[in-house]
Formats: structure tokens, C-alpha cells, sequence
């Protein structure tokens, strides 16, 4: 289990605007994609080294794929991050304003204190 | 040496930049009264007539990452550009450009160090809305040199509230201490309670406004015994889960000393939470009238 290679895939997707869209448009794909290319760069390395050991585990994996933000606060990954790409790939979709937001926080109403720990 | 003519503190809301100038059917019903109070606070800086502003805030996940996450960190640059896509994209912020003041920043970096705070540097920072916030609200020219001073208030292992308060007395030593005649202003925005990306987020108040009634009371009066008695890394979990914020508001009081009230206080419930704006002038400096400072 990486709650950092989950934050680490929100963020540099988040960052990216055409990655926004590839993940929104395709989640299966942009998830294989990016795990197979990028999960293993270390950000500020722009020559080639790199990591040889990060990947997700099945339940992260699904969750990305799915697009399924409790599931990823349920993981640990960061909330911030989360909801910061999500409100950029479905705002759009909601014609009242925060519609996304409050629905987001309608799906996650199980949730009770504490909430799962974020710490990486 | 340097004077520290005001500490401000105050709450960033990335959402006051569109709010403040939108016109017609896109202005939100709350924009003026939130305007009006703004206008007010900005006064206090600008009767203060600082040379220098020292911005506190926190990045986002915007330059400093997890895989090099420093606790605290200056800046010590001639530039800063601002303002990142994300934050063009949710909150149509602008792109600025800042100019630094290396001199402080490298004071506060020596002495600093020397002062038993191990502090992170980056001599190519792109700062983001944590400090262009309160630069939009209260200086929106954009025109005075800063010395940014990022925290850690995200990600897990954080610093204890009373490092946040004690590096908040030591910026103020340092910049009493800095040999100019400049006057400086130190700034710092963090937040009540909070929560993000999480069930309580985007309600008709901020998560917790107990938290937040209390919070105002200890910022107003420089209560930082009755703070720091109360508050620690596991309650601030329970007001909302980004509320960790609220230690830069601690920082900010040990800028303006124990027991200190602040000259100027105002607050303005908004959904999803508590705006909340304070000013101290050390010295009086910046107290006369309205009017009476040119």
C-alpha cells in the first residue's frame, strides 16, 4: 500500500491539463499509462534516474480506475489533492455552483472522526 | 534596525479574487458586504507605509512535494513568480510577479539558523495563492519587495503548535534586528476550521463554528497560554480536516507577542467557513488616524 504513489498520481495529473482530460476521458488507460511510465520518476530528476520500485496495489489501482474519490479517502490519500482534480474533471458536470463539491461531501457522509490517516 | 510596523494576520480565501470582480448576474449576493470589509482591512496595512512585507503562508502542493518536504522554508530570491495552473483554473486567479527583498531573506536565514531553527531555503520559489491572497486583498499593487516564509500545515509529519508560535517570536527578533531603516510588515494567512475534501466540506458555515468563535477570541487577545493549552496536533483534526491551517494563525501571535490584542479585528461568516482578519501595530506605529499619515 502507497499512499504516496497515490498522491503522487493526483499530482502530477492535477498539474498536467491535458492529463487532466486524458484521465477524466479515460481512466482505465491513463492509470496503466501513467504506472507504467510515470510512476517511478522522481519529480526533480529530468535525466533518467529514477525509482525501480513503486507501484500500486490492486484496491489503489481500482480505486484510480474507478474514479472513485471515497474509496481514495478511505485509502489515505491526500484530501486536498483528491478533491482539487476531481472538482477540475467534474465541476463542469454540476450547473449549480459547488454542485460537485457538495455532492462530494454527500458521498463521503460515512466517514466519521477520526478519518483515515494521511500521513505518508 | 528594521521597525516592525504591523503584523497582519488573516485567513486566505482563494475565491475573493473572482467574487470581488464579477459584475452582473455572475456577482455572488455576499461580494460587496466582503469587499467593503476588505477595503477596511487593506487600510490598516497602508497606514502602517511599510517598505517590506515578510509573507507567511503554506504551500499547496504547488512546489514543495513529498518527496522533499521541508517543515520550513524561506525565500531568497530577487523575483517570485506567482500563482499556479490549478489555481488559474478553480479559482481564476492571475499570474503575478513579486519582487524579493534578498537582504532579509538572507538575515533571517543566518540568524535564524543561528537561532536554533533549522530552516529550508529555495533560491527559486513560485509562491502561490497562500500569499498572493492577502497580496491581492491588501496590497493589490503588488509593488513592495517580500521575504516569503513557507510552512508546513499539508503534509504529515507537521511541527507541534508551539514551534509554529515560537518561530512566529523569532521572526520578530529577526526583524528587529535586521541593520536597516526599513519599516516592515509581517503577514501571515492561514485558516479556522476547515475541512476539504471531506463530509463537511462546503457547508452554509465553516465545520466547526465553536472552533472558529473560540479561535477569534485567542487571536484578538493575544491569548497564546489559553492557545496553546487547548490546542494540539490531534484537535485540530476535530474542527475540520484541513484546520492544521490554524497554526499559522498561532504563528502570527507569537509575531505580535503573548497577551497583545489586536488594534483591528474583524471576522465575516461565509459558507464554507470563517473569514477572519486582524491587525497589531507594534509600537502604536501606524495607530493615528485615518488621514493623519500620509
Amino acid at each position: 500500500m502507497s499512499k504516496y504513489l497515490l498522491n503522487k498520481f493526483l499530482f502530477t495529473v492535477d498539474r498536467d491539463p491535458a492529463l487532466v482530460e486524458r484521465y477524466r476521458d479515460d481512466p482505465a488507460g491513463t492509470v496503466t499509462w501513467w504506472e507504467s511510465t510515470l510512476a517511478n520518476t522522481i519529480l526533480n530528476c529530468t535525466t533518467g534516474e529514477s525509482s525501480t520500485w513503486q507501484r500500486f496495489d490492486d484496491e489503489e489501482r481500482a480505486a484510480l480506475t474507478a474514479h472513485d474519490y471515497p474509496a481514495l479517502f478511505a485509502l489515505g490519500a491526500h484530501p486536498f489533492l483528491t478533491l482539487t482534480l476531481f472538482i477540475a474533471m467534474f465541476e463542469r458536470d454540476h450547473a449549480e455552483p459547488l454542485g460537485f463539491q457538495k455532492q462530494y461531501a454527500l458521498r463521503l457522509q460515512h466517514f466519521d472522526l477520526p478519518y483515515p490517516d494521511i500521513a505518508t | 534596525m528594521a521597525q516592525v510596523v504591523a503584523v497582519i494576520a488573516s485567513t486566505h480565501h482563494p475565491f475573493y479574487y473572482k467574487a470581488s470582480t464579477a459584475t452582473g448576474a455572475d456577482r455572488p449576493p455576499f461580494a460587496d458586504e466582503w469587499v467593503a470589509k476588505i477595503l477596511r482591512f487593506r487600510e490598516t496595512l497602508t497606514r502602517a507605509r511599510p517598505d517590506v512585507l515578510v509573507m507567511v503562508g503554506s504551500d499547496h502542493f504547488h512546489q514543495l512535494w513529498l518527496d522533499n518536504m521541508p517543515q520550513f522554508l524561506v525565500g531568497k530570491a530577487p523575483f517570485y513568480d506567482a500563482n499556479w495552473y490549478n489555481e488559474e483554473r478553480e479559482f481564476g486567479l492571475p499570474r503575478m510577479l513579486l519582487r524579493g527583498q534578498e537582504d532579509l531573506s538572507a538575515h533571517v536565514l543566518r540568524q535564524g539558523l543561528d537561532a536554533g531553527f533549522d530552516l529550508a531555503f529555495s533560491n527559486e520559489l513560485r509562491i502561490d495563492h497562500s500569499i498572493t491572497c492577502p497580496i491581492i486583498t491588501l496590497r493589490p499593487e503588488a509593488d513592495l519587495p517580500i521575504v516569503p516564509i513557507y510552512t508546513n500545515i499539508f503534509a504529515p509529519p507537521l511541527p507541534q503548535p508551539k514551534r509554529f508560535v515560537q518561530l512566529g517570536r523569532t521572526i520578530r527578533e529577526l526583524v528587529e534586528s535586521w541593520p536597516s531603516d526599513l519599516r516592515v510588515a509581517v503577514v501571515g494567512t492561514g485558516h479556522l476550521s476547515l475541512e476539504l475534501g471531506g463530509p463537511r466540506q462546503f457547508g452554509p458555515h465553516g465545520p466547526d463554528p465553536e472552533f472558529d468563535r473560540r479561535a477569534v477570541d485567542w487571536i484578538a487577545n493575544g491569548d497564546l497560554e489559553g492557545c496553546l493549552s487547548e490546542v494540539t496536533l490531534d484537535s485540530l483534526h476535530a474542527p475540520g480536516n484541513a484546520t492544521h491551517g490554524f497554526m499559522d494563525f498561532m504563528l502570527m501571535m507569537g509575531v505580535a507577542g503573548d497577551g497583545i490584542k489586536a488594534d483591528y479585528v474583524d471576522t465575516y461568516d461565509l459558507f464554507h467557513t470563517m473569514e477572519a482578519y486582524f491587525t497589531w501595530y507594534p509600537n502604536g506605529a501606524g495607530s493615528a488616524p485615518e488621514g493623519v499619515q500620509a
